[in-house]
């Protein structure tokens, strides 16, 4: 089997090249073209100015990586971005330079892939790097004010305060009767701060655009200079409610530029804790449903479940989030309890949550709720390339523990959950009742093979003094993660992640020009998505 | 309507907190206790960690919680992530308890152990703030404002409406208008991006109000801390009256805090002794 694993993006690019000698040819042609034969755009990102995390040397052996090695042709202190698609198991990655010494920017490519108009956005508020010909350039993850630079792009200070600009958004549907009804980011119950602008005549809702720049808390520039340690312990919070994925995609990244072997036995308590984070998350999306349908009962049993898998978490590994356990090299601790234990405490949490989820799917008045609310069209879903259970809901089957497996996963039995083709609501709480249960195989898979392993030698390597950048990923309850990591002499240079809700949120508008008011919150709710992931 | 004999199957899942005490406790890794240079606290072991093991825990904390002034060991808990580092480095210092009772009047008041100074501050703080709430006893309405967290903070401030934390039975509940709120519940590490929207909510509630700032990121920005967009903690927003420390705080551990806050509950610096205080919540 090829392992997709090793992948490193330095010092071997595909087909890197120099905006300015890019003249007359469109900015990143392989990824266009890539995307037009059928491969998932996953994001574009900026690359460190700084040199110091390349390294020299030859493409990995068995890399998914093609092309000549561009060492050295790119000038200090050049901004450069990256593209990344993934096809057939394997993430590609291109590269294009910009010269500071002339206007940062370049051909936008979100006219040619509409999945990539969030990036740039964000790439425009963060660096200051204009896409030349994107058709909607709001602010979206930080509005700098007039006349300010970009707070990490040429110019400017990412240590000193700045203050966004308010400045409301203009209307995008024009006609009469039309108004802007802005929600948020103070919202009418215990959510994380978004602002949602719905565009409505009274009560169809014409458009919905979000600002997430409420929350933004600079979070990626905050990695640079981190130990790795430090650096898994930040990478914990950027999304709270995914602390373990963020944790996993990000220490995979270090152990792939420092080739490191993770003990099998670390590999397993990572898989323990990010199922069952999993579970929660799940649950968490059927707690809110059932809030939003008013159904008392079933928001008692269901919220009570998830309190249980909480503790049960908490009892694994001292957190309810599951932190502190995955560091770059394996884990800080075994599970705590022993194989026996977990199985005694996970075989009836998993048969009761069975039976009253399917309590619930029996119940009329809250499956009416769900069907046919919120759809996003299988068409819209392979256009912003959606991930995670929301994209399997539209026809979007890929999970990256399948695709491109990673850890344990390599040698764990999974069940494929079935992509759906309706795309609404109902659809998307399916696929995550499916997920539940292959989440319970999966640990108790894992706590199987513990109790056969047996102690390990270790359960942690060490991790030596890294230099070089790569990316790791993780299936996060809410799809794929990307850590995009370049480090030298074991210290962060410069993190990217991206989050499955960044992504897919783009999409969101997309699921609710057939909707009314009253559908916002099963739609908010079906989507599942992190605030605090999407606004870095 | 078969909902209802469903619900009842459950039994009665409901803490009896703060009447009874709660047994949940053990394996819950809840705050980090601090060996006392007087060995006369009562349960604390003798320090006997060599300097060097002291001064590499504190060099090891990734957010600098840690002081060493002479002999005198200090942890600002509104800064601890829990990572357990210090634990590990110089265990007969640092301990990992359960124990969720931390919240403090006041920022100075999560720095352990405290001075004799900041205990009279702490009694005449206490005093004004019951002065101030005394209205509030029977019935208090909570405003969560999320100013930048990581999302966890809002699951554990979500949990205390569960049946197992069920604040309802307590007269606390959450409101959505500013106006009927008499307690902001704050989480995150103050984004500049809710400066305004926090300040115009905290303007609009009703004297008297009090404010409540959930976790260390609320506390001092945590592992987050200070940058173009972020305010190390939402201190310096509006003017916060009990800090819970955490990363997240735990659930009782918030309700504490709003317990606390309006005088239902004296805010103690030390965790209660009700807690079970199993070795297992050691990291």
């Amino acid at each position: 089997m090829r392992d997709a694993t090793r992948m490193l993006w330095s010092p071997a690019h595909v087909q890197g090249a120099d905006a300015e000698e890019a003249g007359g040819v469109a900015a990143f042609p392989s990824t266009r073209q890539r995307v037009a034969d059928g491969a998932r755009f996953c994001g574009l990102f900026e690359a460190s100015r700084d040199e110091a995390s390349r390294v020299e040397g030859s493409p990995v052996e068995g890399s998914p990586l093609e092309g000549s090695p561009v060492e050295g042709s790119r000038e200090a202190g050049a901004a450069a971005l990256l593209s990344v698609v993934s096809t057939k198991g394997a993430l590609l990655v291109e590269e294009l330079r910009l010269d500071v010494r002339k206007a940062q920017s370049y051909e936008s490519l979100t006219p040619a892939i509409p999945a990539a108009g969030w990036y740039e956005r964000r790439l425009r508020d963060l660096f200051g790097i204009e896409p030349l010909g994107h058709p909607r350039l709001d602010p979206l993850a930080f509005p700098v004010p007039a006349g300010s630079a970009a707070p990490r792009g040429e110019g400017g200070d990412p240590t000193l305060p700045m203050t966004p600009d308010l400045t409301p958004l203009p209307a995008h549907v024009q006609g009469e009767g039309v108004f802007t009804l802005p929600y948020g980011p103070v919202r009418s119950g215990v959510f994380e701060a978004v602002e949602v602008l719905i565009e409505t005549s009274g009560e169809d809702i014409a458009h919905l655009r979000t600002r997430i720049f409420y929350k933004h808390r600079g979070i990626e520039a905050r990695f640079c200079g981190l130990d790795v340690a430090d650096g898994a312990l930040l990478a914990e919070r950027v999304e709270g409610v995914a602390s373990v994925a963020h944790a996993v995609a990000f220490s995979q990244a270090i152990e792939q530029i420092g080739g490191i072997i993770v003990p099998f036995e670390a590999q397993l308590v990572r898989v323990v804790h990010a199922e069952l984070e999993r579970v929660a998350n799940h649950l968490d999306t059927m707690v809110r449903h059932t809030e939003a349908a008013g159904q008392a009962v079933a928001y008692a049993v269901l919220s009570h479940h998830k309190e249980r898998v909480q503790r049960l978490r908490a009892r694994l590994c001292g957190s309810r989030f599951g932190r502190g356990v995955v560091v770059p090299g394996g884990v800080t601790r075994p599970l705590r309890l022993r194989p026996s234990e977990v199985l005694a405490a996970v075989t009836p949490l998993e048969r009761q949550i069975g039976e009253d989820i399917r309590r619930l799917m029996d119940t009329p008045s809250f499956v009416d709720r769900l069907r046919k609310t919120g759809v996003l069209a299988q068409g819209d879903a392979r256009r912003f390339a959606v991930v995670g259970p929301v994209g399997r809901a539209s026809g979007q089957p890929e999970d990256v523990r399948s695709s491109r497996p990673y850890g344990a996963y390599q040698r764990l039995g999974q069940r494929i959950v079935e992509a759906h083709d309706e795309g609404d609501a109902l659809a998307r709480q399916r696929v995550r009742i499916a997920e539940i249960a292959g989440a319970f195989h999966l640990v108790r898979q894992a706590v199987d093979l513990l109790d056969e392993l047996g102690e390990p030698q270790s359960w942690r390597v060490g991790v030596p003094s890294v230099t070089g950048r790569s990316i790791g990923w993780a299936e996060a309850p809410h799809g794929e993660l990307l850590y995009l990591v370049e480090a030298a002499q074991g210290r962060l240079v410069q993190v990217t992640q991206r989050s499955a809700s960044f992504h897919n949120l783009a999409a969101y508008p997309a699921a609710f020009p057939k909707d009314i008011f009253t559908d916002v919150a099963f739609i908010e709710a079906s989507f599942g998505l992190s605030m605090a992931g999407a606004a870095g | 309507m078969p909902w209802i004999p469903r619900g009842l199957r459950h039994g009665i899942v409901t803490s009896g907190y703060p009447r009874r005490p709660d047994g949940y406790g053990p394996g819950f890794f809840g705050h980090v206790e601090v060996a006392s240079v007087r060995s006369d606290a009562p349960g604390m072991p003798v320090r006997s960690d060599a300097t060097e093991a002291l001064a590499a825990a504190a060099a090891e904390c990734p957010t600098g919680a840690i002081t060493l002034d002479g002999g005198v060991v200090r942890l600002d808990r509104g800064r601890c992530i829990l990572c357990g580092r210090c634990v590990a480095l110089a265990p007969s210092t640092f301990r990992a308890d359960p124990g969720f009772e931390t919240s403090g009047l006041g920022r100075a008041a999560l720095v352990v152990p405290a001075t004799d100074d900041d205990e009279t501050a702490l009694a005449e703080a206490r005093t004004r703030l019951a002065a101030r709430v005394r209205g509030l006893r029977r019935s208090i309405h909570v405003r969560h404002v999320d100013a930048g967290s990581d999302g966890a903070e809002e699951w554990e401030v979500a949990a205390l409406t569960n049946p197992v934390y069920d604040v309802q039975r307590l007269g606390v509940f959450f409101t959505a208008s500013p106006k009927h709120a008499d307690v902001l519940l704050v989480t995150g590490v103050g984004t500049a991006g809710m400066e305004a929207p926090l300040r115009q909510t905290y303007d609009l509630m009703p004297e008297p109000k009090v404010v409540v700032a959930a976790g260390v990121d609320a506390a001092s920005g945590g592992m987050v801390h200070e940058g173009y967009a972020a305010r190390g903690g939402v201190g310096g927003l509006v003017p916060v009256d009990v800090y819970v420390p955490g990363s997240p705080p735990s659930p009782f551990g918030i309700l504490h805090g709003i317990l606390a806050a309006v005088g239902i509950l004296g805010s103690r610096r030390h965790v209660g002794a009700e807690a079970p205080k199993d070795a297992a919540a050691a990291p």
